[in-house]
């Protein structure tokens, strides 16, 4: 027990990457063995990342030396309650779209197992490592399964929109090396916390350097977290995605903001005064808001508004990052849980309530809206048909996941937002750019209602067009699950709350985080 | 002079790389990505210095003097670098065929302008 105690922090990443190995020795038929053992090994790593998330919250930073060598000359893991907490809420998504895929859509193209467990595998690595360059790779890993995951099940526009998407990425991927070299150049260390400990030592001569390099890497991370003018690949490519995959990419951005996050407080976040990258987070954050809000009013396909609530998640991150106060960060990673969640219940959700319709219905719809053209009065003799239980069931949690997303009360998206208020408005004075966040989150609020409200009008309360939509069990637990999730997350507000508030109290402490890991003598 | 080489070798290439990368055409696209990631390569490696005629590696025991050796790191990095910029080549080369098999053109957007 204590053997693996002592390597809890490497688990999340040793453990997906064995088994995505295993995968490849099973011939390509037998899904139900691949299905069972990536089902028995995501759930070992949900008891990884909850014993993880225990164990930080000791408190205790678990740092993990790789190769036992003294931290800033080689790599290592940090695993805090940051971190700790993303790798939880990694494992619980992935293991919702791995049981919604055991349905049908891992059979659709060959290798789906192997390429799910890779991308667990990046992005655990992405979340717990402490070194700039192995991020990169973390992120090239996460980023070569994501290519697999989008063009799973094939398809003239999966494989156009996946085009897109790897040119896209590899072009940030290039922009990333370019931001990680320069502050290797300047600085002469790789390792986060060494870089943060020396940033403050480098001559005033090349400080422009440092800035630069810190804000080359800030743009490749930017195009990862698909703030405004870098983000517009993403709504054409999560909704062209199957279901469970781009339920796993809800995770994706996520990791673009916690890069953001990690790394600008860690190099900037000391006693010098940040530069005014938080005023672009800030201002970036809240266009990217208002793109996301008009791309959901203008979306028709359930997928598609899943994609644009996506952005419009990833703009509020950001906006809350830029302000830079810890009670805001705090508010800013509940609400990143909760709409991860919320976000990865309706893509897999959107499929299910889709799979009945017919795409050529929805033309007609918004064209009937456009003109006015009213629908002729049904005859009525439909008073006290019943609702097929699958029409309630799935209509019930649509309304839970779409108050998630819309952050209205009793779910934990308003509970996030309230504490995003409150944490804005108890500076003193509160700055203008505070109240633009607040008007423009109560207005993406607003958007989402409105959209999701039609949306769900139009699948649930409308006269059905199709038959009813044959869901699996299985398909139905996988969204029940982070349903589940999240009225877990209203409950227990209290405690996870604190846990963020202290997560967020360490991030703003990149002393206390840099001693934590230089300190550690073998 | 070294250094005015290597820097307007490095621009040269993202200039084009650049240039490429922003063309409608699919392969025109991965031959830009190309050209980036060599400027790249190049870029990473100059950051650990240009020096002529010194050795990455320190001989074992102690008295080694590190100034006169060449940083080993970024030519470690730029190896890593190099490895993940060809395997993702490689794949975009199988989704440009796919795509160009799908669509019909290899126009980025999947279709010809004006179609």
């Amino acid at each position: 027990m204590s053997v693996l105690r002592e390597h809890l922090v490497v688990v999340p990443v040793v453990l997906p990457l064995a088994t995505g190995a295993l995968m490849l020795l099973f011939e390509e038929r037998r899904h139900a063995l691949k299905g069972a053992i990536s089902v028995v090994s995501t759930l070992l790593l949900i008891a990884a990342a909850a014993a993880l998330v225990r164990v930080v919250d000791a408190p205790a930073t678990a740092v993990y030396r790789i190769g036992d060598w003294p931290a800033p000359f080689a790599i290592v893991l940090v695993a805090d309650r940051l971190s700790a907490l993303l790798v939880l809420l990694a494992s619980v998504l992935g293991f919702a779209a791995l049981l919604f895929s055991l349905a049908r859509w891992h059979r659709a193209a060959p290798r789906f197992h192997a390429l799910v467990q890779i991308l667990l595998m990046g992005v655990n690595g992405a979340f717990l490592t402490g070194d700039l360059f192995n991020l990169f790779v973390f992120f090239e890993v996460l980023l070569a399964a994501s290519y697999g995951l989008a063009l799973h099940g094939a398809g003239a526009a999966r494989v156009r929109t996946s085009l897109h998407y790897i040119t896209v990425n590899l072009t940030a991927s290039l922009i990333f090396l370019i931001g990680v070299s320069l502050l290797y150049g300047v600085t002469g260390t790789l390792n986060m916390a060494d870089l943060g400990a020396r940033i403050n030592a480098v001559p005033e001569a090349d400080r422009g350097l440092v800035q630069a390099g810190a804000a080359v890497l800030g743009i490749a991370f930017l195009v990862k977290a698909a703030m405004w003018p870098l983000g517009f690949w993403l709504p054409g490519v999560y909704s062209a995605a199957s279901a469970p995959a781009a339920a796993l990419f809800a995770i994706l951005t996520k990791v673009g903001v916690y890069a953001v996050l990690r790394v600008w407080l860690l190099l900037f976040g000391g006693d010098e005064p940040a530069p005014a990258f938080g005023g672009w987070l800030l201002y970036g954050g809240c266009l990217t808001l208002l793109f996301g809000s008009v791309g959901m009013l203008a979306s028709q396909d359930l997928q598609r508004i899943a994609a644009y609530s996506l952005v419009v998640s990833a703009g509020t991150l950001l906006a809350a990052v830029g302000v830079a106060d810890a009670a805001v960060t705090a508010a800013a990673l509940y609400y990143l849980v909760a709409s991860t969640l919320g976000v990865g219940a309706f893509f897999l959700l959107g499929e299910l309530i889709e799979r009945a319709r017919n795409p050529a219905a929805d033309m007609l719809a918004l064209t009937a809206e456009a003109f006015g053209i009213e629908e002729e009065a049904q005859p009525e003799e439909e008073v006290g048909v019943a609702i097929p239980a699958t029409i309630a069931l799935l209509g019930f949690v649509f309304a839970c996941s779409a108050l998630v997303i819309a952050g209205l009360p009793p779910l934990p998206g308003f509970i996030a937002k309230f504490a995003l208020f409150a944490g804005l408005l108890a500076a003193t004075p509160v700055p203008d750019s505070a109240w633009l966040l607040i008007a423009l989150i109560t207005l993406s609020g607003i958007a989402a209602v409105v959209a999701l409200g039609r949306a769900g009008v139009r699948a649930f309360w409308m006269a059905p067009e199709g038959a009813v939509p044959r869901v699996r069990l299985i398909e139905f637990s996988a969204v029940g699950l982070l349903v589940l999730v999240c009225l877990t997350l209203t409950v227990a507000a209290g405690p996870v709350m604190r846990y963020v508030r202290d997560a967020a109290a360490a991030l703003h402490d990149p002393r206390g985080y840099a001693r934590e890991v230089l300190s550690v003598t073998p | 002079m070294n250094e005015l080489i290597v820097a307007l070798a490095i621009g040269m290439l993202t200039g084009c790389g650049t240039w490429l990368l922003l063309r409608p055409r699919t392969f025109q696209v991965v031959i830009g990505l190309s050209l980036l990631s060599y400027a790249v390569n190049l870029f990473i490696f100059v950051m650990g210095r240009l020096r002529s005629g010194a050795a990455p590696i320190v001989p074992a025991g102690p008295g080694a003097d590190p100034a006169a050796y060449a940083d080993p790191l970024p030519q470690a990095l730029v190896l890593t670098a190099i490895v993940i910029s060809f395997a993702m080549t490689a794949l975009l080369l199988v989704v440009l065929l796919a795509a160009r098999g799908l669509t019909g053109t290899d126009h980025v957007d999947g279709r010809e302008p004006g179609e």
